[in-house]
């Protein structure tokens, strides 16, 4: 029976698809790993807040049932998923990974979560991540840290830390994650698996705890690249709930995945990115790059080198625009509708009441954030730091469209180290640039995915391929012809 | 000095205010989700996760609502912007659940427009910076403690039903060189905007259920100086008359601090119904950052030129040309139209001429009875719960003869009392004359008996003396009977017809 926790999602579908398994049995199999290898705050893998036992064997038990029926099943039906626990949930709790909201259920679904229900797929409960997605390592969540299925002393990344160790640890084939400024791509890089940062606007945000609402977007993780487009075309398209969601047809990945797996790139133009790679990128992890470079050349690819010096400003630019979004953003945590409400004793006043419970339901690096963002937006600072930050952006963007001018897809290692020690980097700016390779394409809004390229040290190196907005279909493309020709590290159980 | 008057103000300053306007829209939903906007309604019954502000929410405008900025702006010969967004303005309060509102900043929908105003003949035209959308806040209800405020209450209730209503925010440039007319200027000009936000359908406009609310900003500045003077804005002003009534109290309070050498607060000020005065409020100089940013979970509004000129093809006749248009097809003389325009009745009396009256039946009603009834209730005329319509099909019921004048009158004050068409009121209370012969001549020779001397007096020739008992008989038939009729039945009994 714990075959069933090593198979692709493809595969699980076909088969629950056939009646060869039920889907009970799937999602049996998942929680029984779960409980296996979870843990808990002190132990495990602690990829899961919030383990929905019942609900899930309830969804799967309707799958089964319509299969029986002789319904039609989706692509995805009776396949595990886990959630990031940004997503909002009806009726199961909701934390982003923060104590302001311990103890909320929310009253309605996200329209993601809407759309993976409808699809059959079967949700297995809510991912750990750093507090209001803000991290690179999962240790800001405020109920401890996720550890890596590779090397449980390690980081499995962030803030989605989570989804990507819940996939990497055979705890669920799919996941779901947010990437505001790598927090999808790092974690798959660090823990071997792929994952997708689609282009802003493909995937409804509403739903979606905001951290920042200009970079925030959802997307897909799994073992296979097959598998990551088959959640990603489940979970894409046009939300009239969502101002910002694309009134365009979702891009085509699943037959671009399939497409790719011939491991033909003749006629496909890949750049180089110069400045993300070099000083400060481990050897190891340039070593695995220059290998996938090399491969991808040998499927027939044409590899350039590009340049794009508005990326040296990224880091930059980021860490005022998020924060300043977020200040404003997490302002509704206030104790008056729902959440935490600390020193509501009658003696102190509201504005006390507010901010005691803000002291006590946030952590060390979101309040650093909105500190940051409050001061940046503040009357007399915002021209010159919210409104230079909006005028690099518009400069990576110039840069990416010139690039892509030149190129099909762009090409850079996702993050430049492998997974470092839990309580290893303390310092901010240190932790900051673990997001230097992925922040242009958040910053741009364009869609890039992360695929495993090997490893350093014994632990997964990610291979980061950009591409232009709308086009996540080449992303898929160049990823399934790489996972062609470098079988995928096998992940330690 | 003190200064009593206004006109004692003005020999040392000179005024100048400008206003603030937040009007409602009328739209079915909010402005960023689908939830009701009727007033009313059991508390935070009309809301849902956007506007409950729930984690994760997100808004999406209400095209209907720019729809009706656009035309507000339209009418108030304003430029429509080709591309603006909508921006956060971020403070803490209880009843905003976001704890910012999300509102236009830089970049207004509709912008440099003006409106002219009339007073006393003169027309005065009122800048208008900016017409610009947000969304409402939601009610507090302090519970407890002596001022209803927050401080001291024991505990506060939040309604969130109002939260996300559509608001339209107008803001005048500042409106100098008004002088003494200053707060009747004002007053015209939430008048005449009243009435274009009614004509265009666009809100109630009902000031008493704050679906049109005023801020008044007035200043002084020395006869002769070059710069404004500090501004107080007075929020709390509820009716048209308080318009007017705020500024005249802060000309003078302002004048009365500058003569003492004192310097005006800017400050925001609260105007009192009871007392006609104002009185401060939270101090501006202490006034939050509100760290004004662009709201990027909206789109960009960027309304399509073409679209803009359907809405300005498709706007209904405005209230300054429809009285142009009524003052023409009235051919009234200017002294004429002077006292109507002075009883605030032009329009009326236009419409109803429109709707078959003759003017002098017209401007009778409404310049006689009906102004006598605005004024017993002390409410404009125009406010009176009757239409021209209602008032032209009085007239002609009378002019056939069906209603007497008396009836007329009960009649339409059967309209003024439920807002019913003429002829349900008329049916409803029987007003019909009395045209059964029989039952009049019985009420005749009842009258002749009643007062033999008076009927003795008839039939020795004092004609005259048939009043008194006319009298008798309509009040015997409740005034339903025609007077004349009456008359002629009484002189044929009594020998003189």
């Amino acid at each position: 029976m714990t075959d069933l926790i090593r198979l692709t999602a493809a595969e699980t579908a076909a088969k629950v698809a056939t009646g060869e398994v039920s889907a009970v049995e799937v999602a049996q199999a998942h929680l029984d790993r779960i409980a296996e290898v979870d843990g808990g705050e002190h132990g495990g893998v602690h990829a899961f807040l919030h383990v929905d036992t019942d609900g899930a064997l309830a969804a799967a038990k309707a799958i089964d049932g319509k299969r029986a029926a002789g319904e039609e099943l989706g692509p995805l039906a009776g396949v595990p998923l886990a959630m990031k626990d940004v997503v909002v949930t009806r009726g199961l709790p909701t934390t982003s990974g923060s104590k302001i909201l311990q103890g909320w259920i929310p009253p309605y679904d996200a329209t993601i979560t809407t759309r993976i229900k409808d699809a059959g797929i079967v949700m297995l409960g809510k991912t750990n991540m750093d507090e209001f997605a803000m991290g690179s390592s999962t240790e800001n969540s405020a109920y401890g840290p996720t550890r890596n299925p590779w090397d449980q002393t390690k980081i499995p990344g962030g803030s989605s830390g989570g989804s990507s160790a819940a996939v990497a640890a055979f705890e669920a084939p799919l996941s779901i994650g947010t990437d505001t400024g790598g927090s999808i791509r790092q974690p798959a890089a660090v823990t071997g698996i792929v994952g997708h940062k689609p282009t802003y606007g493909a995937v409804s945000r509403y739903g979606l705890i905001a951290f920042s609402s200009s970079l925030d977007q959802a997307g897909p993780f799994a073992r296979t690249v097959l598998d990551t487009a088959l959640l990603y075309e489940a979970i894409a398209g046009h939300d009239p709930l969502d101002s910002t969601s694309l009134d365009v047809p979702v891009a085509p990945v699943v037959a671009a995945a399939r497409e790719g797996a011939n491991g033909d790139l003749a006629g496909v133009k890949v750049g180089v990115i110069r400045e993300l790679g070099g000083e400060g990128y481990e050897p190891g992890v340039t070593a695995a790059f220059e290998a996938a470079v090399a491969t991808l050349k040998g499927l027939g690819a044409e590899i350039v080198e590009v340049s794009c010096h508005s990326f040296d400003y990224a880091l930059a630019a980021y860490y005022l625009i998020a924060p300043s979004e977020c200040s404003s953003n997490l302002a509704r945590f206030d104790a008056v509708r729902y959440g935490l409400r600390v020193g509501d004793d009658g003696n102190n006043s509201l504005e006390d009441v507010m901010s005691l419970t803000r002291e006590a339901g946030f952590g060390p690096e979101v309040k650093r954030r909105i500190m940051i963002g409050t001061y940046a937006l503040s009357s007399g600072y915002y021209d010159a730091y919210y409104g230079q930050a909006q005028k690099v952006r518009r400069l990576i963007a110039d840069d990416f469209n010139k690039a892509f001018a030149q190129v099909d897809v762009l090409v850079s290692p996702t993050a430049p180290t492998v997974a470092f020690g839990i309580g290893e980097v303390l310092d901010p700016l240190t932790m900051y640039k673990n997001d230097l390779a992925t922040l242009p394409a958040s910053l741009a809004g364009v869609p890039a995915i992360s695929v495993p390229a090997g490893l350093s040290e014994g632990l997964p190196v990610g291979l980061q391929i950009i591409a232009p907005t709308l086009q996540d279909d080449r992303c898929f493309k160049v990823a399934a012809a790489f996972e062609s020709a470098s079988p995928f590290p096998e992940i330690p159980s | 000095m003190t200064f009593a008057t206004v006109e004692d103000v003005l020999a040392k300053y000179e005024p100048t205010f400008g206003l603030e306007t937040h009007v409602e829209l009328n739209t079915k939903s909010k402005m960023f989700c689908g939830c009701s906007t009727d007033f009313g309604g059991e508390p935070n019954t009309r809301t849902c996760p956007t506007c409950l502000g729930l984690p994760g929410a997100l808004p999406a405008v209400n095209a209907l609502a720019i729809e009706s900025t656009i035309k507000i702006g339209l009418a108030l010969n304003c430029s429509i912007a080709t591309w603006c967004r909508f921006a956060r303005k971020n403070y803490f309060y209880p009843d905003m659940p976001k704890n910012f509102q999300t509102s236009q900043y830089d970049e207004p929908l509709c912008f440099d427009g003006y409106l002219d105003v009339e007073v006393d003949g003169v027309t005065h035209r009122v800048g208008i910076e900016r017409v610009h959308m947000e969304e409402d806040t939601g009610k507090n209800t302090h519970v407890g403690g002596a001022t209803g405020r927050i401080h001291g209450a024991d505990y506060s209730l939040v309604d969130f039903n109002r939260a996300g209503i559509p608001l339209i925010e107008i803001v005048t440039k500042p409106v100098p060189g008004t002088g003494a007319l200053a707060p009747e200027v004002a007053k015209a000009y939430v008048t005449a905007l009243r009435d274009i936000l009614r004509t265009l359908g666009v809100s109630d406009v009902r000031m008493e259920q704050g679906s049109l609310r005023c801020d008044v900003n007035t200043s002084l500045a020395p006869l002769g100086a070059t710069e404004w003077g500090t501004r107080t804005e007075t929020k709390n002003v509820n009716s048209l008359r308080s318009v007017e009534r705020a500024v005249r109290s802060e000309m003078i309070r302002q004048a009365g601090l500058l003569d003492a050498g004192q310097r005006i607060l800017q400050e925001t000020r609260h105007f009192q119904e009871t007392t006609g005065e104002t009185r401060p409020g939270r101090s501006k100089e202490e006034a939050t950052d509100y760290r004004h940013f662009p709201e990027l979970d909206l789109v960009p509004v960027a309304p399509a030129p073409e679209w803009v000129e359907q809405i300005r093809a498709n706007l209904p006749e405005l209230p300054a040309a429809r009285r142009a248009r009524l003052v023409e097809s009235l051919g009234v003389s200017a002294d004429d139209l002077q006292q109507m325009s002075n009883a605030g009745v032009v329009e009326l009396v236009g419409e109803t001429v429109e709707a078959g009256a003759p003017v002098a039946e017209a401007r009778n009603w409404w310049q006689g009875y009906l102004t006598q009834q605005a004024n017993a209730k002390e409410v404009e005329t125009a406010e009176l719960n009757i239409t021209p319509a209602h008032v032209a099909r009085v007239i002609a019921l009378v002019a056939d003869g069906t209603l007497s004048t008396a009836l007329a009158r009960q009649a339409v004050d059967g309209v003024l009392e439920t807002g019913d068409d003429v002829d349900a009121v008329i049916a409803a209370k029987g007003l019909k004359k009395v045209s059964d012969t029989g039952a009049l001549e019985a009420a005749a020779d009842a009258a002749i008996a009643a007062d033999p001397d008076a009927a003795q007096k008839i039939r020795d020739g004092k004609v005259a003396a048939v009043g008194a008992l006319v009298g008798q008989v309509m009040k015997a038939t409740r005034g339903q009977a025609d007077a004349a009729a009456v008359r002629e039945i009484l002189l044929r009994k009594l020998g003189q017809a």
